[in-house]
């Protein structure tokens, strides 16, 4: 096994998946040469041909139109958005037309398009690159939104959302490409999409995140842990479909939940995993679901976002208050 | 202090050089006589009848969809009568492998691609039983958001040219469709990959309301495909043999690895923008409608082929009697589809239904089966 940063555990899985069918398509701008801004697809055109990886005319909704009318000949359009703050710019493709192409031809059409997007904050770029809007598309039926945290974890989710035959949004943490490594098999495995992954086990509380927040719930956890509280943080993976059960058998034996996102309060994931322990679990509580999130602002100019984001001191704060309720 | 007038370059002059050359080409004129007999596409008489065979049909249909969307049997529906030209001769220029992305309005050339009439009908109902597309068969169904259906056509083109088909990508979309955003990255995305499509605009003067004067300050549409570096061509729209000869030149073009083009057919709709309580008086005089019905596309072509000894009355009531029957026979089989309930629909959201959609499908089964 070889120590993968998550960029090459995702280069990697583009890598397997095109060697695995040869209807992979990968597009997008300065994917091809350049090998994309943060190298996700370094030597997949060397590799595989400028007829299989090329670059695209800078133009999101033309991108998000492309991939669609591939799909339509058969092809599987792995395009990447070059940031996920321009995704306003092809808002139309994908909830517009991919999500409703099987719906709307009464399930004879498919979009099976993977949408990988760099997103999320901590690495100073400029404005509109870094927001957290998985909310936004977790509010479409029709896609799925699948969301890493490790390497192991971003090689195999991509190449089930590749083979995926709806359309998935693939959300890489950009703080999380080069922020460690992890062992990372060679050889191809999948990593089922709706199931999440129990980081931590523990009894006293459950902490249910995911993408960047998982490490800073991990160091919250180790803190807590201090203090004496058994703590077990759950990695979602994919923010919609959730996945259902292992939320509610994690919440019926801690009794004790907070949701931590890095994305704003308002709306979004973490209200919605707050509902559904609502409808399902809510005799098990000992204490109401507290969410720790960041405010509801704009993302912010970059040299405001260390104290806008929320970390594992604000993790820790919230859990003491469920912890004590 | 004036700037020196740049004695190499003027760009006033190119422009207005460029809007020249983008003259409109027609081959039968309103009386129904060749004006340009070079570019008369010279179609078999087989072909000609065949051609004058679904004008007829179509306006009929048209016809009967409107006054059965009165009586409350048709749902959804944008009038075609005056772009029957515009619609079905550029069709008629088509092969079957190859594509159609339609806008709301382009029923008809769905339909004579292979689009079942009953289907057409749930369609217009808002059945999802309308759009289940056969195997084979190369349309999406009638695109609603105004453009949208220009970046899928670049798509689709690239993949047939991927796959090494000789076949193209054809999408069509209004005079208001042209000022969208998606408009130009389609047309662009095409041209930057030599993609074999055709993208139609079809110029019917009004998008809904908006005059097509407010939509640009361009002197045409079809110079638009200058910015694309792309060919572009203005075509009477109410000619069937000059829009006809101008499809086929395009997917000649297009299937030699050649590119895409850009089309403007000038034409008009007679109706309203849709069924759904628009009124042309509002912005539109009788007189500007008188003008062109003048210019009527049957009206000229059933002169041509009469002269030609290819029609008669007697053909045309022909035509009208079948229509008028397969239409009925149409609307007698998405009168026994049966009904769609919400289980059908959730039923289709995904491939594998994810835990919350199989939920809310478990209550309505259990409701719809009381």
């Amino acid at each position: 096994m070889a120590q993968m940063t998550m960029i090459q555990a995702i280069t990697d899985a583009l890598k397997t998946e095109m060697k695995n069918d040869e209807n992979v398509l990968v597009f997008g701008e300065d994917v091809g040469n350049n090998g994309g801004v943060f190298r996700a697809t370094e030597g997949l055109q060397k590799e595989f041909g400028e007829d299989r990886v090329f670059d695209t005319p800078l133009a999101e909704s033309g991108i998000g139109g492309l991939a669609i009318g591939l799909a339509l000949q058969g092809y599987r359009p792995v395009p990447e958005i070059q940031f996920f703050g321009f995704v306003f710019e092809v808002m139309d493709s994908i909830s517009g037309q991919m999500a409703r192409m099987r719906y709307r031809s009464g399930g004879t059409l498919t979009s099976p398009v993977t949408i990988r997007s760099p997103f999320g904050g901590g690495v100073h770029t400029p404005e509109m690159h870094a927001d957290s809007l998985e909310g936004l598309m977790a509010s479409q039926p029709g896609l799925k939104v699948v969301i890493p945290s490790t390497p192991y974890d971003a090689k195999g989710l991509l190449i089930s959302a590749i083979r995926d035959n709806d359309p998935v949004i693939f959300l890489e943490h950009m703080k999380l490409y080069r922020s460690f490594r992890q062992e990372v098999p060679e050889e191809e495995y999948t990593i089922p999409l709706g199931k999440a992954d129990v980081k931590r086990e523990g009894t006293d509380l459950s902490i249910i995140t995911y993408g960047a927040m998982v490490q800073e719930s991990m160091k919250a956890a180790e803190e807590l842990e201090k203090d004496g509280h058994s703590v077990e943080v759950i990695d979602l993976r994919t923010v919609q479909p959730l996945d259902i059960e292992a939320i509610i058998a994690s919440v019926e034996k801690t009794n004790r939940a907070i949701v931590v996102q890095e994305a704003q309060k308002q709306a979004g994931i973490a209200a919605n995993v707050v509902a559904e322990i609502n409808d399902r679990a809510i005799l098990s509580l000992e204490a109401p679901v507290l969410r720790v999130t960041a405010p509801d602002s704009v993302f912010p100019f970059s040299q405001a976002e260390q104290v806008w984001l929320p970390n594992a001191k604000d993790i820790v704060e919230t859990a003491k208050k469920v912890l004590t309720f | 202090m004036a700037a020196k007038k740049n004695q190499q370059f003027d760009p006033v002059e190119t422009l207005q050089a460029i809007e020249e050359k983008f003259e409109m080409v027609q081959v039968l004129n309103e009386e129904g006589e060749i004006v340009n007999k070079e570019y008369d596409p010279n179609l078999s008489d087989e072909q000609l009848e065949e051609l004058m065979k679904r004008m007829v049909y179509t306006r009929i249909l048209d016809q009967r969809s409107i006054s059965l969307n009165r009586q409350g049997r048709l749902g959804f529906y944008a009038p075609t009568a005056g772009q029957e030209a515009s619609q079905l001769a550029s069709h008629f220029a088509l092969e079957k492998d190859d594509f159609i992305l339609p806008g709301y309005r382009d029923v008809p050339q769905l339909i004579w691609h292979g689009w079942p009439l009953h289907q057409a009908f749930l369609f217009s109902r808002g059945h999802f039983k309308g759009n289940q597309m056969a195997e084979g068969l190369n349309i999406l169904p009638p695109q609603i958001i105004i453009g949208a259906q220009f970046i899928q056509a670049a798509g689709v083109a690239l993949g047939l040219q991927k796959r090494k088909k000789e076949a193209v990508a054809i999408t069509y979309t209004g005079d208001g469709g042209s000022s969208q955003g998606d408009f130009y990255e389609g047309i662009n995305f095409a041209g930057a990959f030599r993609a074999p499509a055709i993208f139609i605009v079809q110029n019917n003067q009004y998008a809904i309301s908006t005059p097509r004067e407010l939509q640009t300050s361009a002197k045409t549409i079809a110079q638009k495909a200058v910015s694309a570096g792309i060919p572009g061509v203005l075509v009477d729209g109410m000619d069937p043999l000059a829009v006809y000869a101008v499809t086929r030149d395009a997917r000649e073009r297009a299937v030699k690895g050649e590119g895409p083009t850009l089309i403007e057919t000038m034409c008009y709709r007679y109706g309203p923008h849709t069924m759904a309580g628009d009124d042309p008086t509002r912005y539109r005089t009788s007189d500007i409608d008188s003008e062109w019905e003048k210019k009527d596309p049957l009206v000229r072509f059933r002169k041509y082929l009469e002269a030609k000894g290819l029609w008669n009355e007697e053909k045309e009531n022909e035509v009208i009697e079948k229509a008028k029957e397969e239409i009925k026979a149409a609307i007698k089989e998405a009168d026994g589809t049966p009904k769609q309930k919400v289980s059908d629909l959730l039923g289709i959201m995904y491939e594998e239904v994810p835990f919350n959609v199989q939920e809310q499908l478990d209550i309505y089964k259990a409701k719809e089966s009381k």
